[in-house]
């Protein structure tokens, strides 16, 4: 029999700061923005003296910031002392499973009011020491010593995955284009440009400096050029992994009953599933990822829904492979079929499973507790026609975030119904 | 069997002796590389340690051209990239390791499913050297 919560729970008000490179804000200057917007959007107001607890993803500001014990610092930070505050650590899963973990709580009876954060704060270490903060996530006894990078473990998914379906490898860059052209229509995200406007850019840039001008056809092209896009853990470039990233994301979660003196038009979180799974190594399949199957599962069944019934997603492309692999993990389409959809542009706003009007992680940026719960920013907005450029038209009623830690070892899914 | 023989540590021990090792469950026969003291199939604590053959077939791979640290400091580079794959042994169980042997310049002639056999690698020189799993073609 399918589970419910034992009393719903309701999205009121998200915010989140711009994601990208903020070489003079910390952590916590980048959630205060966050909540300030997460204020301005409560449709109906509120006080957050009435915020009972914080679940706040983030992944590692002991290494990034040299800082643990996060939580009830960024809760004083924004003036919440003294809401229950717990850091959860879940890897790049951290914003989600926070999420629902603060569903919980309200679902329990325990609380009403709840602030969910996401934050990192990753760009002040060079690029090979996030390397190595990221790598934390992996087992550092038997997949570390292979010499695994993340976008090695994603990578070789990908091989199998190619190898398996005999999947044309270019589906990889179409899906860096297309989540490009979402995010050049939001003005959160880190690129926010096409793959069109970083070609020709470099083109006027090569113009002006009076170097010979690349003469590439198209973004294909340009993302096939080894100087352009270099190769980053083979058949993985650089356009094909998400950037490192500093940004915080909020969202305020209350009970069911309350929803109403909050908003005028609340979001339901009707499904939410979460899976956890081995080393990547043991999975009985390298071409998909079984938590997330398992956690959308889970969340179908809670909601009542099929894959079908969901109207938009935002999935967690922190490689293109990614997006390619959660497309069919989530039911969206059947297993070998992903690459497919992704070049006939079935995941494009305009397609039959638009996935990522965001730009996703690979544009919009993955400050990596934050991801999640930025995911939930971009739902509001589309379910609330506040998308802008990129707003999807038709009636909106389903939407679905898929949050991943590691290669798969936690996957988190929610759900979310606007009610007219 | 000592009483360690199944700790976590035991597999990276074996190592550095040439040899892969892993543990078959006394009741429902599973083969776990590496070992494990709860067998994740019947959930028995009653288990053996087994050595593997060293023989398997490529599962999945990569070219790394970005290493992490500890590889770079090795001496890997976008010049002198490694290949690291996932490897399925001839007793069931996967493995992740290096990859060497193999021509690098041409990634996509790497082909998941050629045969494989253990090697081990030194990584490091003096006091830091250390010797690491991995496979190569047969």
């Amino acid at each position: 029999m399918a589970k419910k919560l034992s009393r719903g729970v309701a999205v009121v008000g998200v915010g989140m700061s711009k994601f990208g490179v903020f070489p003079e804000k910390t952590s916590r200057d980048l959630f205060v923005e966050a909540f300030q917007e997460l204020m301005q959007s409560v449709q109906k107001g509120f006080n957050p003296n009435d915020i009972e607890a914080f679940y706040m993803g983030n992944f590692t500001s002991d290494y990034f910031e040299n800082q643990s014990h996060l939580a009830p610092i960024v809760a004083n930070w924004v003036g919440i002392s003294p809401a229950a505050s717990t850091r959860i650590e879940d890897a790049c899963a951290s914003g989600g499973v926070a999420l629902r973990q603060a569903m919980l709580a309200i679902a329990s009876g325990d609380v009403d009011v709840v602030l969910v954060g996401g934050l990192e704060k990753m760009t002040d270490l060079p690029g090979a020491k996030v390397t190595d903060a990221l790598a934390l996530a992996a087992d550092s006894m038997f997949e570390i010593p292979a010499g695994f990078t993340f976008p090695g473990f994603y990578a070789a998914m990908a091989t199998a995955y190619i190898d398996k379906y005999q999947a044309d490898p270019d589906a990889l860059l179409r899906v860096g284009i297309k989540n490009h052209e979402n995010g050049a229509l939001n003005d959160k995200a880190q690129f926010n440009q096409t793959i069109r406007s970083v070609m020709t850019g470099k083109q006027k840039k090569a113009e002006q400096k009076g170097l010979p001008i690349p003469d590439w056809q198209d973004e294909m092209a340009f993302l096939k050029d080894p100087k352009a896009n270099p190769m980053i853990a083979w058949p993985l470039r650089l356009f094909d992994c998400s950037p490192v990233s500093d940004g915080a994301a909020a969202v305020l979660l209350v009970s069911e009953e309350l929803a109403d003196k909050f908003a005028d038009e609340p979001l339901f979180i009707v499904g939410s599933g979460q899976a956890s799974d081995g080393a990547l190594a043991e999975r009985a399949s390298l071409s998909e990822v079984p938590a997330a199957a398992l956690a959308s599962q889970q969340a179908y069944e809670m909601a009542g829904i099929q894959p079908d019934d969901i109207d938009f997603a935002e999935v967690h492309d922190c490689f293109t492979i990614a997006e390619i692999m959660a497309s069919e993990d989530l039911g969206f389409f059947p297993r070998g079929e992903g690459w497919r959809a992704a070049m006939e542009g079935r995941t494009a706003r305009d397609g039959s499973h638009p996935i990522n009007t965001s730009g996703g992680l690979k544009s919009k940026g993955h400050p990596v507790g934050a991801s999640g719960v930025g995911q939930v920013v971009e739902v509001w907005k589309q379910m609330h026609g506040l998308a802008g450029e990129r707003q999807l038209r038709g009636n909106l009623r389903y939407a679905l975030t898929h949050n991943v830690g590691g290669t798969g070892q936690t996957c988190v899914v929610h759900i979310f119904e606007k009610r007219n | 069997m000592t009483e360690h023989a199944l700790h976590s540590k035991a597999f990276n021990q074996a190592i550095e002796e040439d040899l892969i090792i892993g543990s078959r469950c006394l009741v429902c026969g599973k083969i776990s590389i590496p070992q494990r003291q709860i067998c994740p199939n019947c959930h028995s604590d009653q288990a053996e340690r087994v050595q593997a053959s060293g023989q398997g077939t490529l599962a999945a791979f990569t070219v790394i051209y970005v290493p992490p640290t500890s590889m770079a400091d090795a001496g890997y580079n976008a010049k002198n990239p490694y290949c690291v794959g996932i490897v399925s042994l001839e007793e069931g169980p996967r493995i992740s390791a290096q990859i060497v042997g193999l021509d690098l310049s041409d990634p996509a002639a790497i082909k998941i499913g050629m045969p494989l056999r253990q090697t081990f690698v030194t990584r490091g020189e003096g006091e830091t050297a250390k010797k690491f799993l991995a496979f190569e073609p047969i």
